[in-house]
């Protein structure tokens, strides 16, 4: 057995970040393994989305580390860290499609960058839209797709030029049940066919223990406690009890932004 | 007194903010020209929605504006009974003047409204996140090809609106004010240098880089669903439009001096 410590594929160290006078995220911690999928849980404005997107480079955050195999991605040049980006996929939580572009051109896009042929580009769309169960619509436009439709195409898009990490922003928000259990067996199945590492965030709990190992609260702009998927319903800590079953009152809205929220209730 | 001069604060810390947007913009935009990828096929699609589809509007605006022109001067000079300044006034204020303003304030108003409009739609909707994180850089994708495309296509137009607006003033001298065609021409051609032309041209180009990097900023930069998609646009053709204005005394001060 080789005695070398796995390094963690992302390591988030105290990372900060205030709009104005309102702090989002105060020195998060955060460590990914390779081949890991984790996910983030957290009331809404507790600073998720703004984490990932720090990760991603779309926020410049005040002060921290993320590095990336590594890497500190903070001091890469614009240039280094957009060849970077090809071994990233992201999944946006509107799925974020290019509305001037056919859906088979919105899923190569990445590969008609890389210089890879039209034909070959469109050939390989076609195999990863039937991937996500999708046939017949490479020519279709975005505007002709249906909700459930156009967060399957946002899949193969992010995956079709085989990147080592995925993120996933709500990737089950405002589908109906069934058409969020086929995006949950999509990662599910990336995730075991690949090997991929995954960092996703979500309100939806039921997707969060289906589609990742270790789940992280991401709670007065800290990850307060990270636990295996399977412990999300024994876990004891009374911030992710609250969380888990959905109280308006408890730990939580102890909080700057929380005490709002539970003035709110008493009025 | 306090509040005015807080107002003023503010006003001038937006203004400062703004000019400093577009100036980082124009600037990082120029910067990535010097290297590939340069998106041609964006660049003749850009190209195309500027110029060829700004051409109705353009030559209504042109045509109309020789034939208004040529009515007002004629009016004046008969006065004076020098009728035969009619196509050497249209054909001056044209060249010189109206042919770059107009079609400056046309174009902002199409082109620069809808490079606000598709950016900040693109913004809002993550699709220029999406961008970055599909390894592309989106100012070289999105705003390099319509700032070269506008800039490029200005002057193309304002030929073709130079040449229809003193056709426009012809026909009208000719066939409505029966004047002399020989002697219209003449006194056209006669008094008109080549740098009346091109120093529009130049203005022209230069309308060009301010509409689209007006246009492409505020659309980047958007925020706030689509209500800020909406004041984005709005705010794109009401400055590209004041700039188009003031920028034009300063350049005519400075090239006619």
């Amino acid at each position: 057995m080789s005695s070398e410590a796995i390094l963690p594929r992302i390591q988030i160290r105290g990372l900060c970040k205030r709009f104005n006078n309102n702090t989002v995220l105060e020195d998060v911690d955060l460590d990914i393994m390779p081949g890991q999928s984790t996910t983030i849980i957290g009331m809404s404005g507790s600073g998720k989305s703004v984490l990932i997107k720090c990760i991603l480079g779309l926020i410049k955050p005040d002060s921290g580390e993320i590095l990336i195999d590594g890497e500190n991605w903070l001091l890469l040049k614009e240039q280094e860290l957009l060849l970077r980006m090809q071994r990233i996929g992201m999944l946006f939580q509107g799925a974020a499609l290019f509305d001037s572009l056919s859906v088979w051109e919105n899923v190569s896009f990445a590969l008609l960058r890389q210089n890879i042929g039209k034909k070959e580009a469109r050939e390989r769309a076609i195999e990863v839209l039937e991937w996500v169960g999708l046939h017949d619509i490479s020519d279709l436009m975005p505007a002709e797709l249906s909700g459930g439709m156009a967060k399957r195409v946002g899949l193969a898009r992010t995956i079709c030029h085989k990147p080592d990490i995925v993120f996933f922003d709500e990737p089950t928000t405002g589908l109906d049940p069934i058409m969020s259990d086929v995006i949950n067996h999509l990662i599910v199945r990336l995730h075991k066919d690949s090997g991929t590492t995954m960092l996703s965030i979500t309100h939806d709990l039921k997707s969060a223990a289906m589609i990742s190992d270790r789940i992280a609260l991401l709670c007065h702009g800290r990850i307060h406690r990270q636990i295996p998927s399977s412990e999300l319903d024994s876990d004891q800590d009374p911030m992710l009890r609250q969380f888990v079953e959905g109280r308006a009152q408890g730990p939580i809205n102890r909080s700057h932004w929380g005490q709002k929220i539970e003035e709110a209730i008493q009025r | 007194m306090i509040k005015l001069l807080t107002a003023t604060g503010k006003l001038t810390e937006a203004l400062c903010i703004h000019l400093g947007l577009y100036a980082a913009t124009f600037t990082g935009t120029v910067r990535r020209m010097s290297s590939k990828p340069w998106y041609l096929r964006m660049l003749l699609q850009q190209a195309e929605e500027v110029g060829v589809q700004s051409l109705p509007v353009v030559m209504l605006t042109a045509l109309f504006t020789g034939m208004v022109l040529a009515l007002q001067s004629y009016i004046v000079f008969h006065r004076f009974a020098a009728e035969s300044l009619t196509g050497l006034v249209v054909s001056m204020s044209l060249v010189r003047e109206l042919g770059p303003v107009l079609v400056g304030l046309m174009v902002a108003g199409r082109v620069g409204a809808a490079f606000a409009a598709e950016l900040g739609t693109m913004r809002v909707t993550e699709q220029i996140d999406a961008l970055w994180t599909l390894s592309t850089d989106p100012v070289r994708y999105l705003i390099m090809p319509r700032l070269i495309a506008v800039t490029l296509m200005m002057p193309l137009l304002v030929v073709i609106a130079d040449f229809i607006g003193i056709y426009g003033g012809y026909a009208i001298s000719i066939y409505l004010l029966d004047q002399n065609p020989s002697v219209y021409i003449e006194n056209t051609t006669q008094y008109m240098e080549l740098s009346d032309f091109y120093t529009g041209l130049v203005k022209a180009g230069f309308f060009g880089i301010l509409i689209g990097i007006i246009g492409c900023t505020e659309g980047f930069n958007c925020k706030g669903g689509a209500a800020g998609v909406g004041t984005a646009t709005t705010r794109a053709v009401v400055i590209s439009c004041m700039s188009i204005l003031i920028s034009d005394y300063f350049l005519t001060a400075w090239m006619f001096a």
